[in-house]
């Protein structure tokens, strides 16, 4: 098991955060900004070329990640391989110590910096989610041969976003995921609470919010150009609602910053009184460094810090454990 | 075997003969195309999606919309369509077959594209497509897809 899928089994807060990976040969500017979330959050997400951006890989990165102390969470999208090198993938990750992934279709090529370039979509996120859930605890591939040995304790997760039409359906579609094999799901940006209330509560209602953790995602906007960016349908998924928008155009012209770091602060706090939310996702890139002062805000920084054992052992030597390769 | 003796008898007749199949397949083409937006995948899903083809869907998603869809429900990759997945829902809700879009669709056979899916389907190759309900009672089985 691993120690993201312990925490969240033992019902504790937890956060999650994206990481993402660099545009380079180095993982070194990566684990730097990683080193100012460590003991703050429980896990990191290593992006899978997000919004079709190439960038390092999301394998490599993870590593990276859990080098400089913190546990990965690797994602991998459907965007870019087919169903014979996703699996070889999963195995490779596997054999790493890579247990908690997170499965998703993908951003289209077209959003990306390489827009020529031919989408693959073979499987899809509820395929690949049910393909890993056959490796682990089938041991076998898609094509029915034998895995010797299978990946063992592999954490799954998925993505959905609430806030999406048809509204109605996202629940559903949530549900078709667990029904794969989501142990956890991370949500897109949630600015309207209600909504996301709602959506939670459709899940709870299945008695699916205690097989799958739901964390929601939390963003913050900076600057009222971001906010135009995120408002203005450019962002695949991305809902700003009107009310939303009035209290941060509000702020003024420089205290869009402010005004978003409080907003993101109170979304946390609301969010994690739903029950059947066990967290968070921070969806706040470049923002690590007033990662702990928001999380402080929301008063869920309890018991963490630099240094806190938030997720994974931590040893004597003050150096996080690895999981052993194959464990 | 729920298909008919007489639907299975005369697919077989008309796979047999080279030129028949060529003209079946053309047809279901010619009337599948304009009515569901069909692409011949050859492993026809639109029994259970609300009959809009999810292979017009630019990233081919047979499982449910993806979290991109617009506001008003534009496709994410050409805004100017709507997501074969949001016409699909309310084609289900109308017709009170949401619950069909639940099941879990297995990955396609790209050897199939360009076949009869009605020869297929009266031949029994596509009885696996989809599950029997939403998979949530007890882990579905995915079985082998090579």
């Amino acid at each position: 098991m691993s120690a993201l899928a312990e925490r969240l089994a033992a019902g504790q807060l937890t956060i999650t955060s994206e990481l993402s990976p660099v545009r380079g040969a180095s993982a070194a500017a990566m684990q730097e900004r990683g080193r100012l979330l460590a003991g703050w959050v429980d896990a990191v997400n290593l992006t899978d070329n997000q919004g079709a951006h190439v960038r390092m890989s999301a394998w490599a990165c993870a590593l990276a990640a859990r080098a400089a102390g913190l546990e990965p969470i690797m994602q991998m999208t459907c965007r870019d391989r087919n169903r014979i090198a996703l699996q070889s993938d999963l195995l490779g990750a596997a054999s790493a110590g890579l247990r908690n992934l997170v499965f998703m279709t993908g951003d289209h090529p077209k959003f990306g910096d390489h827009p020529g370039a031919k989408p693959v979509f073979d499987l899809d996120s509820v395929t690949m989610l049910w393909t890993a859930r056959m490796m682990r605890d089938e041991g076998r591939l898609l094509s029915g041969k034998e895995l010797k040995p299978p990946p063992s304790g592999l954490f799954l997760g998925a993505v959905e976003n609430p806030f999406a039409p048809p509204e109605e359906f996202r629940a559903a579609r949530a549900a078709k995921k667990i029904a794969a094999g989501a142990q956890f799901l991370q949500t897109q940006y949630v600015f309207d609470v209600a909504i996301f209330e709602k959506w939670v509560a459709a899940l709870r209602d299945e008695g699916l919010t205690s097989r799958c953790s739901i964390l929601a995602g939390i963003g913050v906007v900076r600057s009222s150009r971001a906010l135009d960016f995120l408002a203005s349908g450019r962002v695949p998924g991305v809902v700003v609602p009107p009310d939303v928008q009035r209290r941060l155009r509000g702020a003024g012209e420089g205290n869009v910053e402010r005004e978003g770091h409080r907003l993101a602060a109170e979304v946390i706090a609301r969010v994690c009184q739903i029950p059947g939310v066990a967290g968070v996702h921070l969806l706040t890139a470049g923002y690590e460094k007033r990662v702990p002062e928001l999380l402080e805000l929301a008063g869920v920084a309890h018991g963490r810090g630099p240094g806190a054992a938030t997720c994974g052992a931590v040893t004597a030597s003050g150096a996080r454990a690895v999981p052993a390769a194959d464990g | 075997m729920r298909r008919r003796w007489l639907s299975q008898w005369i697919g077989a007749l008309v796979e047999r003969q080279p030129l028949a199949r060529r003209l079946f397949t053309a047809a279901e083409r010619k009337s599948k195309e304009g009515l569901f937006g069909c692409r011949m995948c050859g492993q026809c899903a639109l029994p259970v999606t609300g009959y809009s083809c999810p292979m017009g869907c630019p990233k081919e998603l047979r499982n449910g919309p993806c979290g991109g869809v617009g506001p008003g429900g534009a496709c994410e990759v050409y805004p100017d369509r709507r997501c074969v997945w949001v016409v699909g829902y309310e084609r289900a809700a109308s017709a009170g077959h949401v619950g069909d879009l639940r099941r879990l669709q297995r990955p396609v056979d790209h050897r199939r594209f360009g076949e009869s899916s009605w020869l297929n389907y009266w031949a029994g190759r596509d009885d696996q497509l989809w599950t029997d309900g939403d998979g949530l009672a007890s882990p579905p089985r995915l079985g082998s897809i090579p």
